[in-house]
């Protein structure tokens, strides 16, 4: 079997789709970090003063603490100052009023990625912030939803438009102290998307950014921050792509969110960032931070994401249950093919009373692949009637690739129920002869069990994305039967 | 239907199989017996052409085509069914949409539409009720969590489902008590008719009773040794396999 191993294992070396390159004219700083690379980049964004000082705190607290070591990824030091901290695609004086002024390199560029930015094409029921680079260079629908209160635009314009509720929530989940990413992050964070969804509305449509990093050496920093407040709801979807390059780039974002009394935060992620060849050469470094505040009594944040690129990821997108009756979720696919390393779960931190969280975790190893579910479920001394469910299930493709579980619990209130359920299969060369035998090839047996696998994820995401990450998952695999 | 000429083959670096022949014509039940280790189960794996067994010489023909030239899904398609000795376990996958997809798969290939959902329910309740099958299994993940006797009906309900020209039943009855290999055996005779053919493989006599073969082959060390009527399998099960090995045949070494 082991020739045709290799064979099978050769046809892993899919091609990834979203791996071109836009031809165009931008922007960039030199590349390098300092206090006054800072500035610059306040500068260019027209930042009022506290936002530069807030940065500067940021930066300042970063220069202290080192990179974090604990997780299970490994992977070459990285050199701070060879990052070029700020790119954007060049535009004539303030930036464009509307899609007309957009540079139609930009336009198309969304929409080989399928995701149509102009008004007649654009995707139905669904508003979109596209990034690109550092800047964010159109959002979709937003006339329609400032009808109803809903403000949706780019980090940027609600530092300009909305100072007030930026200054209050930027930081309160996510602290430029956290960590050494998210410090990172705040002291040179670019662009992102803000949203908030004001007392009582329940969002008419899903909200949804689509990041790309085209630029070569550049790291992108986005924020992201959403706000629901008492009564409102609202679901978010974000995707990401980025060119194949040979040296690996650097991604380290920041995305806060805030539930009020009874609000509810549904927030999911399709991440296809470039994941390196076959051989490692390549990919995205995605260090992220998520976290969600459920502040409000009977309040609700759910995550659900689909990971399948990146040559790293690492990220716990996490749920403080501070009100009383507060719910977190964490839904997770996480892939690691040919050499991808994912080190990421969830922190689960039960503040209020009868607060509840669920953790489904679901990881695919293939290849070189080592993915690891890395979670905390914490139980405050105050949170009577706490409870928490977790699963974690690893699949594993072949012999080469690696599943690891570390489930951290921390129980300080003997009130508090847990369960934890983890398991581990794998898809072995009987499972796949036994669909053969039967008639159904090699590749869609692997994507019937994975998918089987999944479905429980799935059915979380929205479901015209639920199909776009069955696909790509499907891809993502592709022949790394073993 | 099926002429296997001269064939050798290894698993690993063991020869099993040393210049088997065997023909089956369409409509015949085949029985092929032996005792442990004489590659009955090699014999099986081979048709349905299981990875890591290499065929090293020799040629088998089904309907006149290369059968070794095709891949396990193609043989498949082309209407060669294999029951398992050991049926595996697939999480996840619900037996109703695993066969939904095996079906649809070989009606493709056999250039007829897709069966739409409420056609194949009614396919599926009506070929359960042939292997007395509870429906709950069908909806059940593939084989998880089914009884050993489960696990072999739910091998003749695939068969019946995908409607195969040449079945091959390996060791069916092995694991299953007497009611169970009953169930089985009847669920295999609905199965008989002249278009298609079976071999069944088996290391005893008793599974014979119930599925009347119209050949019996004896597979030692590799090679048929001797054939034929029903009859005789009664006489191994008296004599047991010991005294063939003694017998001076041309055919056998």
């Amino acid at each position: 079997m082991s020739s045709e191993v290799t064979s099978i294992q050769e046809l892993a070396n899919k091609e990834y789709s979203a791996g071109f390159v836009t031809d165009i004219e931008s922007e960039s700083i030199a590349p390098g970090l300092d206090e006054d690379v800072i500035r610059l980049i306040s500068s260019k964004k027209g930042e009022p003063e506290f936002l530069l000082e807030w940065r500067l705190k940021a930066y300042r607290h970063w220069l202290t603490m080192t990179e974090p070591t604990w997780s299970s990824v490994r992977y070459p030091k990285i050199d701070y100052q060879s990052i070029v901290y700020y790119s954007a695609p060049k535009q004539k004086k303030d930036g464009p009023k509307s899609l007309d002024e957009v540079d139609p390199k930009l336009l198309e560029t969304y929409e080989k990625l399928g995701i149509p930015l102009r008004e007649r094409a654009k995707l139905a029921g669904v508003a979109v912030d596209a990034v690109f680079d550092s800047v964010s260079v159109a959002t979709t629908f937003k006339g329609k939803l400032e009808e109803v209160g809903v403000i949706f635009c780019s980090f940027s314009e609600a530092v300009r438009t909305h100072p007030e509720l930026v200054k209050k929530y930027l930081g309160s989940v996510v602290p430029v102290t956290d960590n050494f990413f998210a410090a990172l992050n705040s002291a040179v964070f670019s662009d992102g998307s803000f949203c908030f969804i004001p007392k009582g509305v329940k969002c008419p449509m899903e909200l949804s950014t689509y990041f790309r990093i085209n630029s070569a050496n550049t790291g992108q920093f986005e924020r992201t921050l959403i706000i629901a407040e008492e009564g409102a709801s609202v679901s978010y979807l974000e995707g990401c792509t980025a060119p194949i390059r040979d040296e690996n780039q650097l991604h380290a974002a920041v995305v806060e969110l805030v539930a009020l009394d009874d609000a509810q935060i549904k927030y999911s992620t399709v991440q296809n960032w470039y994941p390196g060849d076959k051989d490692g050469k390549g990919g995205i470094y995605n260090f992220v931070t998520k976290r969600g505040k459920c502040l409000g009594k009977n309040s609700r944040i759910s995550w659900t994401q689909v990971e399948t690129g990146s040559a790293i990821t690492w990220k716990y997108p996490s749920c403080l249950l501070i009100g009383d009756n507060s719910i977190g979720e964490f839904y997770s696919v996480a892939v690691a093919n040919n050499w991808q390393q994912a080190d990421t779960g969830t922190k689960m931190i039960h503040i209020g009373k009868n607060t509840r969280s669920t953790i489904v975790s679901k990881g695919i190893s293939a290849g070189h692949g080592q993915n690891s579910y890395r979670g905390l479920v914490r139980v405050g001394k105050g949170a009577d009637g706490a409870r928490n469910y977790s699963q974690c299930d690893s699949l594993l493709l072949g012999d080469q690739c690696g599943a690891h579980t570390f489930p951290y619990i921390d129980v300080q209130n003997s009130s508090a129920q847990m369960e934890h359920e983890a398991s581990t299969s794998k898809i072995g060369e009987d499972q796949i002869f036994y669909f053969q035998q039967r008639g159904i090839s090699a590749e869609d047996a692997v994507n019937m069990i994975v998918n089987g696998f999944c479905k429980e994820v799935f059915k979380e995401l929205p479901m015209e994305f639920a199909v776009e990450a069955q696909k790509l998952l499907g891809v993502s695999l592709e022949g790394s039967v073993g | 239907m099926l002429e296997i000429r001269n064939l050798h083959a290894r698993v690993a670096d063991k020869e099993i199989l040393r210049g088997l022949d065997l023909t089956v014509k369409a409509g015949e039940v085949h029985a092929v017996m032996g005792p442990n280790g004489s590659g009955k189960s090699t014999l099986a794996h081979v048709l349905a052409g299981r990875p890591g067994y290499t065929v090293t010489a020799g040629e088998v023909l089904y309907r006149g085509q290369n059968l070794l030239e095709m891949s396990p899904e193609q043989r498949a398609r082309e209407g060669v069914f294999l029951a398992f000795q050991y049926p595996v376990e697939i999480a996840g996958v619900s037996n109703v949409y695993f066969l939904k997809a095996a079906l649809n798969a070989i009606r493709k290939h056999r250039g007829q539409s897709e069966l739409d959902a409420i056609d194949f329910l009614a396919l599926v309740k009506d070929k359960a009720r042939v292997v007395e099958l509870d429906e709950a299994l069908v909806k059940r993940p593939v084989n998880e969590g089914f009884s050993g006797g489960e696990k072999k009906r739910n091998e003749i309900f695939q068969m019946a489902i995908l409607d195969p020209r040449l079945a091959v039943l390996d060791e069916t009855d092995s694991g299953l008590d007497i009611d169970a290999l009953q169930v089985v055996a009847r669920g295999v005779n609905q199965l008989r008719n002249h278009e298609r053919a079976m071999i069944v493989v088996t290391h005893y006599q008793r599974l014979l009773n119930y599925i009347v073969p119209d050949f019996v082959h004896v597979l030692m060390d590799g090679r048929i040794v001797k054939s034929g009527g029903k009859e005789m399998a009664l006489d191994l099960e008296a004599r047991g396999y010991s005294w063939l090995e003694k017998e001076p045949a041309g055919a056998a070494r």
